[in-house]
């Protein structure tokens, strides 16, 4: 193996101080007394007192956490589907099409995403009368079909990493394709679902953009609030919710990845 | 054979049996219907709102057809696509979305490549530490990284108070809203996705090339440059399309980092509609904007099936 060099190395340290650096700051700035966030006016927990008495957050927070939950848990569903559906159905007319719909969400600026389904909930309102008020359905439907995108890609790459023999063993003592699904695939690619899970659980959670556009009235999620606030200028009370934040999901993953790699020692 | 077929005839209809017959088409049909009607459908919808007449209405647009003396008549009002040729602030931003885009692209690599190639080059659990390291801040908020910024930036923020602590400078330089911020948020919200690709190309790169190439007498940088760089190509145009094809559209980092100046296309389009409220345009701007990322995006799904074909 090839030694890297000084220069690359050092390059990468920057990088990583540069990914860290900024969150660090909001963790630090935290637990400031002061009001003005960049100056230090001794330690203090008051920012999460203040948090915890702010009814708007707390409901946005609520509200964040519902349609997370749901629109992940549709995006699991249906992201599992497409991939499975790519990987292991072979040839089938309009399969390049699903492809493409699958992979486009991934990389397409929230903007238009945002606009297009807006547009379309209108649309189909005076068309057909549904949906009639936009709020937390349209959001669930808006977050599941970009979620369901960045689940596919997962799903798909441990599909196909998979060893297929196992699936025709059971095929071939007769079991049906639904109990082989059942029985042999989803267990074996338990850990990615979750990982994928988690994945759209966090995306919903986090998205603005798309949101705002499809939100309605009494609906604001916890990053349109936040946004909101953030427009206004720095605020410590925001910091204290960023380390809150950070710190669950970073445990969460932490959690998650120590439990991966014991999974994959036991499985050696 | 007669026997079994009248048993089927006789037997209740049951869901497991019909799953059975028809179960491929519905494990098909099911996420290409959500697909069709919630990603799809959604731009014909842009489409038509794109050449429809802006009305004080609600929905603030007119309708493309009308019924008048037994004619039926399809309006198709191309005015929204003159306006944004003629008016100078589109034109403007849509130039300073490609400048702002393309240089964070670059700066993205310049930055992304060393940390993909030492990660690449490093083995066992010290490779996924480092993995899990650019991978985790991509799980935290981004509306809350990009805020982050804001108190590092800013005019009495940690790097000027650090900076006069130390006497370099008397008075703050101002950073925030400014490109330079716009820059370094764009980076920074984008650094994994170019990470990420770069990453999975450089660690398939068969390593025997460059012992050889080193038994030859090469110089590392020499190896650098006529093997490693030539081979991650693909690798490399995954990564800049992905990110240049969002920070084309970004409006989160411009709106809270950059300066009243800093106009990219996703904040006009996000103004137009939510301030302006004239969705036609909106429409109009998202249109412009699709068909300035067709040519990324072919060039990403190049990139990505060399990739997977190795």
């Amino acid at each position: 193996m090839q030694k890297t060099g000084f220069f690359m190395r050092f390059i990468t340290v920057l990088g990583f101080v540069f990914l860290y650096a900024p969150i660090l700051s909001l963790v630090i700035y935290s637990f400031n007394e002061s009001r003005l966030v960049t100056v230090w006016g001794g330690f203090s927990t008051k920012w999460y007192g203040e948090l915890l008495k702010d009814p708007q957050i707390l409901s946005a927070a609520w509200i964040s956490l519902k349609i997370a939950f749901t629109s992940a848990s549709i995006a699991l569903v249906l992201g599992t589907l497409t991939a499975l559906v790519l990987v292991r159905f072979g040839r089938f007319r309009l399969r390049e099409l699903l492809n493409g719909m699958i992979t486009a969400p991934l990389v397409m600026p929230e903007v238009i995403t945002g606009l297009s389904l807006l547009l379309l909930f209108v649309v189909m309102e005076s068309w057909l009368g549904w949906p009639s008020q936009r709020g937390f359905t349209t959001i669930v439907i808006a977050h599941t079909t970009f979620c369901m995108a960045f689940v596919a890609v997962i799903i798909e790459s441990r599909l196909s990493d998979m060893d297929e023999s196992i699936e025709e063993a059971a095929g071939d003592l007769g079991a049906r394709p639904v109990r082989v699904f059942f029985d042999i695939t989803l267990p074996t690619i338990a850990p990615a679902l979750v990982s994928a899970w988690l994945l759209a659980f966090t995306l919903s959670l986090d998205d603005l953009v798309i949101a705002s556009f499809v939100s309605g009235p009494g609906s604001s999620t916890l990053p349109m609030v936040v946004f909101s606030k953030v427009r206004l200028g720095v605020s410590p009370d925001v910091n204290a919710l960023a380390t809150i934040m950070i710190g669950a999901i970073g445990l969460g993953v932490v959690i998650a990845t120590i439990l991966l790699l014991r999974q994959e020692k036991r499985a050696e | 054979m007669s026997e079994t077929a009248q048993q089927d005839r006789v037997r209740p209809w049951r869901f497991a049996d019909w799953f059975v017959r028809h179960g491929r088409m519905l494990v098909i049909g099911l996420p290409m219907l959500w697909l069709m009607i919630f990603f799809l459908a959604p731009f014909f919808v842009v489409f038509k709102i794109s050449v429809s007449e802006l009305a004080i209405a609600r929905p603030p647009y007119l309708p493309l057809t009308s019924w008048e003396d037994g004619k039926l008549i399809l309006t198709l009002n191309l005015g929204n696509f003159q306006y944004l040729i003629e008016d100078s602030l589109y034109v403007s931003s849509y130039l300073t979305s490609i400048r702002i885009a393309f240089f964070s692209t670059i700066f993205a690599l310049l930055l992304g490549y060393p940390m993909a190639y030492v990660i690449a080059r490093s083995t066992g659990h010290r490779r996924n530490i480092l993995l899990m390291l650019v991978m985790l801040p991509f799980w935290t908020s981004f509306l809350l990284r990009v805020y982050a910024w804001i108190g590092i930036l800013k005019a009495n923020g940690v790097i000027n108070n650090f900076l006069m602590w130390t006497g370099v400078i008397d008075s703050p330089i101002v950073m925030m809203q400014t490109d330079f911020a716009t820059y370094v948020g764009i980076v920074y919200t984008y650094l994994p996705f170019m990470i990420l690709p770069l990453y999975a190309n450089l660690a398939k790169l068969d390593t025997t090339l460059l012992e050889a190439s080193s038994d030859l007498g090469a110089r590392p940088l020499t190896t650098f440059l006529t093997i490693t760089l030539p081979l991650s190509i693909p690798g490399i145009v995954a990564g800049s399309m992905l990110v240049f094809i969002p920070a084309i559209g970004e409006f989160v980092v411009p709106t809270l980092l950059g300066g009243p100046d800093t106009l990219m296309i996703g904040r006009v389009l996000w103004s137009e509609f939510f301030n302006n409220r004239d969705w036609p345009v909106a429409s109009a701007v998202a249109m412009a904007m699709l068909v300035l990322l067709v040519l990324p995006v072919m060039w990403l799904r190049r990139a990505q099936s060399q990739q997977e074909a190795g």
